[in-house]
């Protein structure tokens, strides 16, 4: 057990920089949050709206929905981020993909969140189909029956049980959006994971670094957590059971 | 970089092939590894004495709580520090995902134990058994058939995750794309050809359990 233990790491100055090790921690921590909650919001808009469509009775808007599900959901996430940084920008046309490759401000946030979110997105659709689909075949039917249209039925009667209905599965995933986020260090995203690699490298302080990275991450996922429980304690349904946390 | 050229893939095919026998060798340790662990963590939480139960609980949620990239930094860090010599990245890779999944099986297990009625479990006890015989007999052979499905799906996550093995560079079939990309400077086909081999086992394994989960359904 060799390990020399120096826990005011945090506060040194980098190996030939001004930098302290904490400043590169806090703009990891930065660069999570922001990766996290941009492709949250992508995710839960084109998840609602894939996930919504899957259970309309228009046959070809389902297959498709169902094939951007599959699509998404059998590919690794890594796999994925690599596919979105090195072989989506070949795909472009020629003007566009020059322009995506050597002037793209931001080039690896803007990757790494669109990867991120339309990954989650395929994820939220399942849980936003399944919501609809939990309720009884009547609601609908008595929507159609009161006079309204498809969309009025959705947008009046199904979804507003839906989306109460599916907040705690929508909770969980909240918190991999953290925890998927790390697999961005692949592209070269300087967020935590990224950040504790080079610190670990730089230093050569593996456990104390591990250990703030770690800690960080929990802090993310538990106010994560606390922010869907307060979501989902003021939007219950009453009369239905959720889980008590 | 020019049009796309397919025939780099040909030579590259016998390294890929050993990239994605690592991926899946690694996938079955760890779903064996993990399913007999996560089925101890679950008993222990469930049956064990307090002390037992709570130690049980929080190594599944602390291993749940943080993202498996920082997992495998973890174990890469730390196990040589424990044995005192340096370990290859294949065998760290190997502990580190059994250790990890036992956790996701284990709560997949606990649900699947509690799904069982407790009717059978005092049948069982009522029979004679120990709780031993109680478990092996009676109730974890139902909460296996129960939950085979879970347990198969959450194995084909298990092996879209080993291409997280990247971070500590060992050889699996994203790995081998990603050498034999850079070898044959061709890192586009490479990619998109191991993006359609990931697919194309995933999709046809989840596809097999949506039909198991249809025939093994138990008859209540």
């Amino acid at each position: 057990m060799g390990y020399n233990w120096h826990w005011g790491i945090y506060f040194d100055k980098i190996k030939g920089g001004e930098e302290t090790y904490l400043s590169w921690l806090i703009t990891g921590f930065g660069w999570t949050v922001a990766i996290s909650l941009c492709s949250w919001i992508i995710a839960l808009v084109l998840g609602g709206l894939i996930g919504t469509v899957r259970t309309t009775p228009r046959r070809w808007a389902v297959r498709l929905g169902d094939a951007w599900v599959e699509l998404f959901r059998n590919i690794p996430l890594l796999v994925q981020f690599f596919l979105w940084f090195f072989v989506v920008p070949e795909l472009l046309p020629e003007k566009l993909s020059l322009w995506v490759k050597q002037e793209m401000p931001a080039k690896e946030f803007i990757t790494a969140t669109v990867c991120l979110g339309l990954f989650t997105s395929a994820r939220i659709a399942e849980q936003v189909r399944a919501g609809i689909l939990s309720l009884p075949r009547g609601q609908r039917l008595a929507g159609l029956a009161m006079g309204f249209t498809l969309p009025q039925t959705y947008r009046y009667v199904l979804l507003p049980m839906a989306c109460r209905i599916i907040l705690p599965p929508l909770t969980s995933e909240f918190m991999n959006v953290f925890k998927n986020s790390s697999v961005a260090f692949a592209i070269g995203v300087l967020e935590l994971t990224f950040q504790a690699r080079q610190m670990q490298e730089d230093s050569e302080q593996g456990i104390e670094t591990y250990l703030a990275v770690t800690v960080l991450y929990f802090i993310c996922a538990f106010v994560a957590n606390r922010m869907m429980v307060w979501i989902e304690n003021r939007t219950r349904v009453p009369g239905y059971i959720t889980a008590a946390k | 970089m020019g049009p796309f050229d397919y025939t780099v893939l040909v030579p590259s095919l016998p390294f890929l092939w050993t990239g994605l026998q690592f991926s899946v060798h690694l996938t079955l340790i760890a779903m064996s590894g993990g399913i007999v662990l996560g089925t101890l963590l679950a008993l222990a939480r469930l049956s064990g004495p307090k002390p037992l139960s709570t130690a049980s609980a929080m190594y599944v949620d602390l291993m749940r709580s943080i993202p498996l990239v920082m997992v495998i930094l973890w174990f890469f860090l730390v196990i040589p520090l424990i044995i005192g010599k340096p370990v290859g990245a294949e065998y760290s890779a190997i502990i580190t995902f059994t250790a990890f999944e036992a956790a996701y099986y284990s709560e997949i297990m606990r649900a699947g134990i509690q799904s069982v009625s407790k009717g059978q479990a005092m049948a069982g006890y009522a029979l004679g058994m120990t709780y031993g015989q109680n478990m092996r007999l009676v109730v974890l052979p139902q909460a296996f058939r129960n939950m085979l499905p879970v347990l198969l799906t959450q194995t084909i996550i298990l092996f879209q995750d080993t291409s997280l093995v990247y971070a500590i560079g060992a050889k699996d079939l994203l790995k081998a794309a990603d050498i034999a990309g850079k070898n044959y400077n061709r890192p586009v086909e490479m990619y998109l050809f191991s993006a359609v081999i990931y697919f194309v086992i995933c999709f046809s394994l989840s596809a097999l359990v949506k039909r198991l989960q249809k025939r093994y359904a138990v008859l209540r």
